[in-house]
């Protein structure tokens, strides 16, 4: 026990990275399920709906299947090449979730703040860093597997990526003008107060044309339709991956959906407030709406158990019930507990932190939601369209989006207060 | 043996291998991966000296733009295996004496008097503020700022007209 | 106890030594590009250790600026090759010394 007195960083550290792997290789996972659940509704079709209630066991049954199928290893021209290019690529997408706080700071394990697992001054560029470097891990895999289709694909995939890297960044300047931190929390901080009251001071509101922006370079940038041509199916085969089987290509699948919650996260940070509440502090009802939803989830799978499951998948059902319910009982209880006068202080920290990962979790799913609606509703882009789209369209618009918030920052500086 | 020293032995240790590997690769691509490295082994090295900025604009740029190019330009022109040449042995020669000389500048650099506050902890060691590096950026250094922002320019339109295809 | 200057800069002698080497000794026009790129890099980390020596920011703007200025070399560099890889099929420096034939 001294031992974890002595050293609160470095166990506190190793926690939260563990829990962290856990919940997003588990997010991942239900990423695709969600992802083949909503393109299917779109499509007028059910989705998975056999293996486990309403297909929630899919993922775990395509994990399966990519661990024990075999890895055919075609005549390479680079095996190191070949073999490192999903690990950079697996690799550097896990690491820009590392700088991402997912609650308030104020709530601390051992002094350590409990929801960042490492908050740095310059948090943004970092991530920038970070996610340009995965340009590698498409160029190598699409060079190394020694063959048209994948070269093709993985050099016009990271044209692809550089160009859009240039707009996404850009893009988001306006709001580092805004919030004059490069610091997460920061910016999150920045982002707490009321227009008139009730409309919360979130970046989305003066800088929404930089909103829009920055989700079509996100959009770009991880590869994903309207912007998939090097990785569509009807084009290039599968694109940089296509050389790929069973465990690699797992790493490069779950790389592509690691990408797409860092850049939804970072959306939430940058736009929508993070983990702010969109409802004011003094509205103290809103500390029953975790609660309140886990209920109402938890009431119609119950619903759903008794009247439409049969046989094991009804069994499935009722866990996925009682998940609900014993989850909306833990969040619903410190919300009872703190209407009490009498309430211990930890009663305040344990429903900061619930309604802090709440609202997170909530901003993003809703932006992942929007992604996967993207996917079912447009077509894709021609290759030539896209590279121009970015350059002759998304970056004067990014760079307008610049000035014109510089303009307007230095005509209140120069009005001065009040 | 501080956690520092041991960080700082460690990355540099990856720099040399990687400028090593540099030289001996027989494959440009491998030469162009080693160079990765070196510089993410730099840009740690530079955030270990307090230069968060300077670390993060070193991989976007160098490690991100920079090196992206040249595997692009090794990818594309698909050229062989790197060819030995049997140089002259008056190299080895040079050697020795380039030996010599980095022997002598490591005794100087040891025995001067350069940054002795920084590296007995006299001096406190706080990271450079982005906020003040922007602000001698665009007032002390605005003209050279400009003076880069059109040589940019330049390099772009010339590397544009050098690469095109002759119609 | 933190780490003396003098390391980071017998490092940078270390590897800007070595650029050198590559310079000389490769034969391909791309990996010469790639040891000049060594070279500023090793310049760099004098620069920024010397910055947090003299605890003044002058070192980092400079490093900035020799980023920028790498970046502007390497691309137009990079076109060159690209010709001259258009029009003389080789990239050996040892075959590219005549400026027609």
């Amino acid at each position: 026990m001294e031992f974890i007195s002595q050293h609160p960083v470095l166990v506190v550290s190793i926690v939260k990275i563990a829990v962290l792997l856990f919940v997003v290789m588990t997010a991942l996972a239900y990423l695709t399920w969600l992802e083949r659940k909503v393109i299917a509704h779109i499509q007028a079709r059910w989705g998975p709906y056999y293996v486990g209630a309403h297909g929630l066991l899919q993922p775990l049954a395509d994990g399966l299947k990519f661990l024990f199928k075999e890895d055919v290893t075609p005549p390479v021209s680079d095996r190191l090449v070949y073999t490192l290019a999903p690990f950079l690529a697996l690799s550097l997408a896990l690491t820009a979730i590392a700088l991402i706080p997912f609650g308030p700071p104020s709530v601390t394990l051992l002094g350590q703040p409990l929801f960042v697992v490492s908050n740095i001054d310059i948090g943004l560029i970092f991530l920038f860093a970070v996610t340009s470097m995965g340009v590698y891990g498409v160029a190598l895999a699409g060079w190394s597997s020694n063959s048209k289709y994948p070269l093709m694909g993985g050099l016009r995939s990271s044209a692809q990526m550089i160009s859009y890297e240039v707009s996404l960044t850009i893009s988001v300047v306006g709001v580092l003008l805004l919030a004059g931190t490069l610091d997460f929390n920061g910016i999150i901080e920045g982002q707490s107060g009321y227009y008139l009251h009730f409309i919360p001071r979130w970046h989305i509101v003066p800088q929404i044309v930089g909103f829009l922006c920055y989700l079509t370079a996100a959009i770009a940038e991880t590869n994903r339709i309207p912007f998939d041509l090097p990785e569509a199916e009807t084009e290039l085969v599968a694109g940089f991956h296509t050389e790929y089987s069973s465990f690699k290509f797992a790493m490069f699948f779950m790389a592509e959906y690691a990408n797409m919650i860092t850049v939804s996260c970072l959306a939430t940070i940058l736009f929508l407030g993070g983990w702010l509440s969109p409802f004011p502090d003094s509205w103290t009802w809103q500390l029953f709406i975790p609660g309140a939803g886990l209920l109402a989830l938890g009431l119609y799978c119950a619903v759903d158990t008794a009247i439409a499951m049969r046989g094991i998948a009804r069994l499935q059902f009722a866990v996925v019930t009682l998940l609900c319910l014993g989850g909306a009982v833990v969040c619903l209880a410190p919300a009872i507990a703190s209407l009490s006068a009498s309430a211990p202080v930890w009663v305040a920290t344990v429903n900061t932190a619930i309604q802090g990962i709440f609202w997170f979790v909530t901003k993003i799913v809703a932006i992942l939601f929007f992604y996967i609606w993207m996917r079912g509703t447009l077509p894709r882009f021609r290759y030539d369209q896209l590279m121009s789209f970015g350059w002759k369209l998304l970056l004067p618009v990014s760079l307008a989006n610049l000035v014109a918030t510089s303009v307007v920052m230095l005509y209140f500086m120069m009005k001065g207060p009040g | 043996m501080s956690l520092p020293l041991i960080v700082f032995l460690f990355f540099a240790l990856l720099a040399v291998a990687g400028a090593v590997m540099v030289i001996l690769a027989r494959e440009p691509i491998h030469s162009a991966l080693a160079l990765v490295l070196v510089m993410v082994a730099l840009a740690v090295l530079y955030l270990l000296l307090g230069a968060e900025f300077i670390a993060a604009v070193q991989i976007i740029v160098y490690a991100g733009a920079i090196m992206v190019l040249f595997v692009f330009v090794i990818m594309l022109l698909n050229m062989g295996l790197e060819e030995r040449t049997n140089f002259s042995k008056f190299a080895y020669v040079g050697l020795v004496a380039a030996f010599a000389l980095l022997l002598e500048a490591a005794h100087w650099m040891f025995h001067s008097s350069v940054g002795a506050g920084v590296a007995n902890g006299s001096q406190p060691v706080t990271a450079f503020s982005t906020v003040e590096l922007s602000k001698l950026l665009f007032r002390s250094y605005l003209l050279p700022f400009e003076a880069t922002s059109i040589l940019i320019l330049i390099a772009i339109l010339g590397a544009l007209v050098l690469a095109r295809k002759e119609e | 106890m933190t780490v003396p200057i003098s390391y980071y800069l017998l490092l940078s002698a270390v590897l800007f030594g070595l650029g050198v080497v590559a310079f000389v000794f490769k034969r391909n026009v791309i990996t010469v590009f790639m040891s000049v790129e060594l070279m500023l890099n090793a310049v760099n980390l004098a620069f920024v250790a010397f910055a947090r020596a003299y605890n003044k920011f002058d070192g980092l703007v400079d490093v900035f600026f020799v980023i920028v200025v790498a970046a502007a070399e390497a691309a137009v560099g990079l076109a060159i090759v690209i010709m001259l890889r258009r029009n003389r099929e080789s990239l050996n420096v040892e075959r590219v010394d005549l400026l027609k034939f």
